[in-house]
């Protein structure tokens, strides 16, 4: 085993040709799992004696939930790292981020809707979980906004970085300021810690779901990473050599 | 101690900026009546939300102040060369930021309060919970306004950074007074905003300060 210096690949000249060579596998394993997910979803696991069928929702739902907020916490690590260590690929890892987990977080937001609207009887009630769900979205949008619009490059990524870290920090502070203050006014909570106990063929429908957009997730953020990487290198050497 | 006297006197300099903004506070909360309806027991519903979001705003609209005018002629270029802590400058100028913007609104509350036919008891919790909540808001709001300090469109864009942090302490600035109103005890809702001041005294001014030496090297 010869010894891998991992630091170099934290150099984007190093880490473009990786990324580019990643990315293929990563689309690939996600392609199968999600297709895998979708199969057991649809046809293997049973039908929901509460919920009839409409159930099934519940496996684009829920990974794409959780993957909003890993997304969130990923990014702001990338954030803190290119903060606190002035490493340029982290900081755009960590914009590449953010318009995935913006969208897993409307994804979340969106599915969730259309699940309560047969369920609840409404498309949106202020539940503690779709509030602070909304919140999380508004702060990915605060974080791209801030990003886009500071031109200078450097002082884009250092500012937004700083409110990402503002942001992780309020994460926990909103997510119980709203569950506290919803018990406070009761409304119709279905939440999933009161869900049926799950048959084992849903649970693994979900997993498999979740790793197939884990693994998108990593497959899109390369893809665009690589596209941040261009353009902010552009003035660099070796991209000419790149583009033969 | 200086600088807090000199961000007063200019405040009170120019007050016309200062007046517009607990103007703005008033004619906000003004205009729930006229597009809710009359009804006493609706309005007494609504009015902590109201008070609230309004005391929201009009501090948001006031953080422009906050460092523009001294980017625009170059003290804050200094302040930051100068030995003074650059954290302590930033606390300084958001306790005078508060003083000026913050303060006035407590004020202003019980009055607006009156409006909105609550009951003493609930007017008194209203003015505890904007006292111990409107100087979270300037903290909070001088990251915001550090960060988007020159910035195009910086205007709109502090209130979309800003405001979803600000959340907390809406609902439980809030939630005090509605708490008290239904008969209950306020005292935990207006716990929960000192903790949030207590955070946010100590760590807001770092971050802040951080996001001021981004904004100008």
């Amino acid at each position: 085993m010869s010894k891998i210096n991992w630091f170099k690949y934290s150099s984007p000249p190093a880490f473009y040709p990786l990324a580019g060579k990643m990315i293929p596998w990563f689309s690939i394993a996600a392609a199968l799992l999600i297709a895998v997910g979708l199969y057991i979803s649809f046809f293997v696991a049973p039908t929901d004696f509460q919920q009839g069928e409409a159930y099934r929702i519940i496996f684009v739902h829920v990974p794409a939930a959780w993957m909003s907020m890993f997304i969130y916490l990923i990014m702001a690590g990338y954030a803190a790292l290119g903060l606190g260590l002035n490493a340029r690929l982290s900081a755009m890892m960590a914009s590449a981020l953010a318009p995935t987990g913006a969208m897993f977080t409307f994804l979340a937001l969106l599915t969730g809707s259309l699940w309560g609207k047969p369920m609840w009887g409404a498309w949106w009630v202020w539940d503690a979980r779709l509030t602070s769900e909304l919140i999380l979205l508004f702060l990915y949008i605060g974080y791209i906004a801030l990003q886009s619009a500071i031109d200078d490059r450097r002082r884009a990524s250092r500012a937004s970085a700083v409110f990402a870290l503002v942001g992780v920090v309020n994460v926990p502070i909103i997510y119980f300021s709203v569950k506290w203050w919803n018990t406070l006014h009761q409304g119709a909570s279905i939440s999933m810690t009161k869900a049926p106990a799950m048959a084992h063929t849903m649970l693994l429908g979900m997993l498999m779901m979740a790793l197939g957009f884990w693994m998108y997730s990593i497959a899109v953020v390369l893809m665009r990473v690589r596209c941040v990487i261009l353009e902010r290198e552009r003035e660099a050497e070796w991209i000419r050599g790149e583009g033969k | 101690m200086g600088l807090l006297r000199r961000d007063l006197l200019l405040a009170a300099r120019r007050s016309s900026d200062v007046v517009s903004v607990l103007f703005f506070f008033i004619i906000a909360a003004s205009l729930f009546p006229l597009g809710v309806g009359a009804d006493p027991a609706l309005l007494r519903a609504v009015a902590p939300g109201v008070l609230w979001v309004a005391a929201l705003l009009s501090t948001m609209l006031s953080l422009g102040r906050l460092f523009a005018a001294d980017l625009a002629d170059g003290t804050l270029e200094q302040m930051l060369l100068s030995p003074q802590p650059l954290v302590m400058t930033v606390a300084i100028k958001t306790l005078a930021h508060w003083l000026v913007s913050g303060v006035p609104l407590v004020f202003l509350a019980p009055v607006l309060g009156l409006q909105f036919d609550l009951a003493g008891r609930e007017i008194a919790v209203l003015t505890v919970s904007l006292l111990l909540g409107t100087p979270v808001l300037s903290l909070i709001g001088a990251i915001g306004a550090a960060l988007t300090l020159g910035v195009r469109g910086g205007n709109v864009l502090v209130a979309v950074l800003v405001l979803p942090l600000y959340i907390p302490v809406l609902i439980f600035g809030a939630g005090a007074v509605t708490a008290s109103a239904a008969g209950l005890n306020a005292q935990a809702g207006l716990s929960l905003v000192g903790a949030m001041l207590a955070l946010s005294v100590v760590f807001a001014p770092y971050a802040a300060a951080a996001a001021l030496r981004i904004a100008m090297e």
